[in-house]
Formats: C-alpha cells, structure tokens, sequence
C-alpha cells in the first residue's frame, strides 16, 4: 500500500470531485489544497473563487485567510464580496467544501454553536461566515470533514447551513435555489452521497483501511449504503508529490 | 406584502429609508480638509451606546489601530457588525466594546485558529445576539446604500440562522418565489483602512473591497485611515481609481501600517509571530491583562505599539514577505 496519511487522502478525493472548467469556492485549509491540487494536475481550467473577492489567482503558497493579498495573486480580479456572493446567486459556482461541529443525515451542517441557549451557548462557534450563503446556492456542497458519532449527529443542534433540511423536496419546497445542495461527504473513512429521493446520506466508497463496520459504528445516524460499495481510489504518486512539493510544502495541512 | 415568516432576532438599527435619509441631508457635501489625530477622530466619532461597523475582511486592510484607539478610549455599550471579523473582533472583545451584536463571523481567526477570549465573552451571556451570514450582512449594507429598507435574497431560508436573524420570509409579487428580506444596515460610525486618500476623504484601495464600497455609503459617519496621505490633484489626475468619495467620508487620518499587525495587500504582509502571541496570552487571564496593559492601554499610539515589535525593521520584513522577495527585511 501507498504511503500517505488521512489528510493526504481525504484531499485527493476531494481535489478528483473538481473538473476543469468549472468553478469552485474554497475556504482555507484542505479545501484549498484540494483546488490548488486539482488545478495543477488534472484540471488546470479551474476557475478558484475566494468568497472575500479573490478571483482566479494563481496561488503562490496556501492562504492564512480567505480575504489575505495571497487571494488576489497573479488573480484576474479584485473585487467584492457581494460581487463574489452575486456569483453563487446566479448560479456559476459549481463546487465548494464546507466543514462543521455537526452533520446530520440530510448535509445539514451547524457550525455556530452547541448546547439550547442561544444568547448563552456552552459552545459558541465562529457562525456562519460564508457557509450558509455556499450551501444556499452551490450546485454541488461537499463536506470534508474527520468522521465520528459525535460529530455525524442524529439531530444537529443548531442548523447554520442548509443541506437537504428534513429530506424529500424539503428543501426546494423552503426557497433555497432548485437543483443546488450536498453532493459528496469526504471523511476519513469514506465517501458518501445522497440517496435522490430521500436525499438521506449514502455510503459510496470506503477509504483503505477502513470496513463498513467502522463507517457505521462512527455515524450517529443510519447509513444508507450503495449496492455496490467500492474501495476509494488510492492516491497516485504524481498526486501525492504536487500535494507535497508544491501545494503544501510546509505541511500546515497535511501535517494535521 | 405578507410575511411568511419571521426570525427572532432583534434588530440593533433602524431600517427606515426616510429616517436615514433625514440623517443624510444634513451631511456635509462640502470639500473640505477632513485631516485629524485618530486619537480625536475616534472621540470625535466614536459613541458609547453606538452602531459600529469595521471595514476590510478580519486581519486583511483592517483598521486595526482604529479597533486599538477604541478600545483604548473605553467605549462600551455598543452594537457591532461582526461581519468577516476575526483579529478587530478580538481586539474589540478584548475592551469589551460592544454588548449587542451582528453576527457573520467572529470568535475564529480562520486557519489561525479560535480566539479563546472572545470565545469565553460570547458563551458568557454578556452579549445579544442576532445571527445572519457574511452575504446577508453584505445584502444589508447594499441596501442601505442603494437607500431603501430592505433588500430579497435567497439565502438562509430553512435554517436556525434564518431563525435566530431578524430577516423575514415574503414572496415575489411576480413570481412567487420565496425570498428572506434582508433589513437596511445604516452603522453610525465606521472606520475603513485604505492605500491613500487626499485631506478630503476621497480614497484608493488597492485591494479587494469586501463590503466597503457600500459601507462608506451606508455609514452615517465615516472615519478613514490611510497608509499614505495624497495631494487632491493625484485623485483629480486620475478619478477612475476613486473608490470612496470625500462626501462619505468625515474624518481622514494618516496610520501607516494601520493594519498591522494584519495583512495590507502590497503592503505589508501579517505579523503571524504576533497574532500567535495574541491566540497564546489570552488563555492565561492575568497575563493578557498584562498584554493588554503593554500592548493598548500604555500605549499612547499604533506608532508606538509597532516599535514594541520590531519597529520598522519588522515592517521591511513584512514587506519582503508582502512581496515575496528577499532582502529588505535586512536593510535596518
């Protein structure tokens, strides 16, 4: 077996998820990395999109904020965040990456706060920031995150960003733009999508290593599963070095 | 026109059109020389029970000098526009400057990791707080500026931030599509950091603009600081780089690296030595009361809180990191 971590994996599938030609909103971290690596493998026509106002730099090393000057590098423009934000209304962002404390079934994602008070939360976290307005209007939300029971919960406490709500036609019925929502979860296990009709999470592929055991016994809700579970694909060695030597050569991510 | 539904959240501003208007007509549209200390624009400007809005994206052309003359002056009781705030948002929670809020995002410095004490004046209860998004917050400052009450977006709908905001739920009278209505945001203070700006406030920034273009034409009252002051006849020379218009603006103050210790796009690069300090020292109460002492409180200015670290040779090596070059930062 190939010699690479969790982390390498997990952005490999998610950089494979990204074609050329398309476009792709991305947040710091793992989700950069998967579009920088896209970008220099297998999709080098990949439109990147920093929601802050940065439009198709060429990224010289991985940004600390999604606003910072390396977001404009080299870029084709500068511009705003509701001029980005009008973008994802009109329907031209394709892909994005999201993450949160909890997930549910349906992609819901929380990311503001845990405990009942709202105005005295026991865990408050950072808030929606651009989240809600990514899961609003993407066609196709993917979610990487690591995977446990906690996490992957029954009910989320609080729902910042929308995935398929209570399932079925829920969400088209609630306003949310047609066609758009989740459409991959990336964990350390596996990779799973949304069954059509339920739009209830689904198990796709299981990562190396990994049984379907595992998957289920980390997952506070129930699983749907393909017929058919595949292996997730290893990653390449030309993979692997791009993501090493010239994404992220200072391991600030894969070094996780 | 029927609401669908409704969130809970209070809002901290009045979305009337007709009210903002009757503040703006009797703003100055006169051309004349704006120039002060930060020290008296914030005094000036700044009010204890106010609406506070703070340009740039978080540690990205943020006026952080401004957030640190705040907080330095003690104003309290205010309600804030945590919009792409992360290091501002620290140094404000911090002084404990607002008790009302407008939440985006906050508490996280993004890849930096959580502010632990910002985190601990969010959970403590001290602060009310109503839930949006960085788009519904972009969406009420473009209505403010476009002069009208609310603006439709398609965002939030079916989610607690819908739940816990203040937007409400209507229909398109034309074609029955459902969208949230996002409240006007008039602020009535904001500070905006810019490249450069003449005596009367028209301004450059070289940079993406985030919410500022609409923020300075929402904000009741506008203070800029700009790393460079420029003659007018530079901005009449070339008026399509004019960003900001000087009847916006009511106060121009010279802070050269008036972000640091954040970004300012061909600039200067962060100071992430230093913001680690900042993530580190809060953990231990009585040591960042220590921190705050040295770095804010004691500190009669940004110019004397930039050579408690490193002076300007730091700033060279901010800059060679801005720029990816190698060099400058030796030539102290």
């Amino acid at each position: 077996m190939a010699d690479y971590n969790t982390m390498e994996l997990m952005i490999v599938t998610g950089a494979r998820e990204l074609k050329s030609g398309a476009s792709v909103a991305v947040g710091t971290g793992a989700p950069c990395a998967a579009a920088m690596l896209a970008q220099k493998t297998h999709a080098s026509d990949l439109l990147i999109i920093f929601e802050a106002g940065g439009i198709d730099p060429q990224l010289p090393e991985m940004p600390i904020s999604v606003g910072d000057s390396r977001t404009i590098w080299k870029a084709c423009q500068a511009t705003s965040m509701t001029d980005t934000m009008e973008l994802f209304c009109r329907g031209m962002v394709d892909y994005t990456f999201l993450g949160g404390a909890q997930i549910d079934m349906y992609g819901n994602l929380n990311s503001t706060r845990i405990g009942p008070d709202h105005q005295k939360p026991k865990v408050r976290f950072p808030g929606s920031g651009g989240a809600n307005d990514f899961g609003s209007f993407c066609w196709n939300m993917m979610v990487m995150t690591p995977q446990d029971s906690k996490r992957f919960a029954e009910k989320c406490d609080y729902i910042t960003t929308p995935g398929y709500l209570e399932g079925g036609d829920s969400r088209d019925k609630s306003g949310l733009a047609k066609g758009s929502g989740p459409y991959r979860v990336i964990t350390n296990m596996a990779v799973m999508d949304f069954e059509p009709k339920s739009k209830r999470m689904r198990i796709k592929s299981i990562n190396p290593g990994y049984s379907e055991k595992d998957v289920r016994d980390n997952c506070g809700f129930e699983l749907l599963a393909h017929k058919q579970i595949a292996e997730t694909h290893h990653p390449t060695k030309k993979e692997l070095t791009v993501l090493r030597e010239e994404v992220d050569p200072y391991r600030y991510v894969i070094g996780r | 026109m029927d609401v669908i539904d409704e969130g809970v959240g209070r809002l901290f501003t009045d979305p009337d059109a007709d009210n903002a208007r009757a503040h703006f007509k009797t703003k100055s549209r006169a051309l004349t020389n704006k120039l002060m200390s930060l020290k008296d624009a914030v005094a000036k400007y700044v009010h204890d029970g106010e609406y506070l809005a703070i340009g740039g994206f978080g540690a990205n052309r943020t006026p952080i000098a401004a957030c640190h003359e705040i907080v330095r002056q003690k104003k309290k009781n205010m309600a804030f526009a945590g919009h792409t705030s992360t290091h501002d948002f620290q140094v404000l929670c911090a002084g404990k400057v607002f008790n009302k809020l407008d939440i985006a995002y906050i508490v996280g410095l993004e890849a930096r990791g959580l502010s632990s004490n910002a985190r601990k004046y969010m959970q403590s209860g001290e602060v009310e707080v109503s839930e949006w998004t960085n788009y519904c917050l972009s969406a009420r400052l473009k209505a403010a500026a476009m002069g009208i009450s609310f603006v439709p977006i398609r965002n939030v709908m079916g989610t607690d931030t819908f739940k816990f905001s203040g937007a409400k739920i209507i229909e398109c009278p034309f074609t029955g599509q459902k969208y949230a209505a996002m409240p006007a945001l008039w602020p009535d203070v904001s500070v905006i950091h810019v490249h450069e700006a003449d005596m009367y406030g028209n301004c450059r920034i070289r940079d993406i603009t985030v919410s500022d273009l609409d923020l300075a034409k929402a904000s009741k009252h506008l203070i800029i600081t700009c790393e460079r002051l420029i003659p007018n006849e530079e901005i009449r020379r070339e008026p399509t780089l004019t960003l900001i218009p000087f009847f916006c603006v009511d106060a121009v103050c010279e802070v050269p690296y008036g972000a640091y210790p954040g970004v300012m796009a061909y600039e200067y690069f962060s100071d992430e030595e230093h913001i680690r300090e900042w993530l580190t020292v809060e953990k231990d109460p009585e040591a960042f009361k220590e921190f705050l002492d040295k770095n804010i409180y004691n500190v009669e200015s940004h110019f004397d809180y930039i050579r408690l670290h490193g002076g300007m040779e730091k700033m060279l090596a901010l800059r060679d990191k801005e720029l990816m070059t190698t060099g400058n930062g030796n030539n102290g």
